[in-house]
């Protein structure tokens, strides 16, 4: 956990973008190393897209997430299904 | 006009005085996070210890998530705990900053 955490980004479109936190700035740019997206859906189960290294902009940015690596093993993704996350509306 | 102003620290001061105190976050999203009070920045950015989502059964797409950082420009409320929040002080020190930003323009 020292190298880089893993974490949960919830984007401002309302995606969730998980991956290994490289780098940051002060405008909370940042770059994530072997991340995927987990795509909820109300009649199917969780969808895990692989997209690799990502910069995301922090303009975008909603949460960023520390991910609990224990928790996050136990959970049954497959048994998860739910309304996709809102965009944010200023 | 800059995003985050640093002109004016009021509330920035102010949520300063909430560190280690269990606030519910609305964000605009509609998503509500509850936890507590880690850190706070001049941007209002938010990190919160040990949160819950507020629902749920709606919004499971967080349980591994234990600390969390919110950015200040998605949040829409910050429900505060009554008795931590001195609200004349909070309204006397706001309305000298209004005078004090009428008189400076």
């Amino acid at each position: 956990s020292t190298s880089s955490r893993t974490i949960h980004v919830v984007t401002c479109d309302g995606r969730n973008i998980i991956g290994n936190l490289k780098g940051f700035d002060q405008k909370t740019n940042i770059i994530l190393d072997e991340c995927h997206e987990r795509v909820f859906s109300p009649d199917a189960p969780v969808e895990q897209v692989p997209l690799g290294l990502y910069i995301v902009r922090g303009d975008n940015i909603a949460i960023i997430g520390e991910v609990d690596e224990e928790v996050d093993a136990e959970l049954d993704l497959s048994a998860i299904m739910a309304e996709p996350l809102a965009a944010v509306v200023h | 006009l800059v995003a985050g102003s640093v002109r004016t620290m009021l509330f920035y001061s102010f949520f300063k005085t909430l560190v280690g105190k269990e606030i519910v976050v609305e964000l605009k999203n509609d998503l509500a996070i509850r936890g507590t009070l880690h850190s706070v920045d001049q941007y209002l950015n938010v990190k919160l210890l040990d949160i819950s989502v507020v629902e749920p059964d709606k919004f499971p797409h967080m349980q591994s998530i234990k600390h969390c950082f919110i950015r200040g420009s998605v949040i829409r409320y910050a429900q505060l705990p009554k008795a931590e929040v001195d609200v004349e002080l909070l309204q006397d020190a706001a309305r000298r900053e209004a005078q004090q930003q009428k008189a400076a323009k």
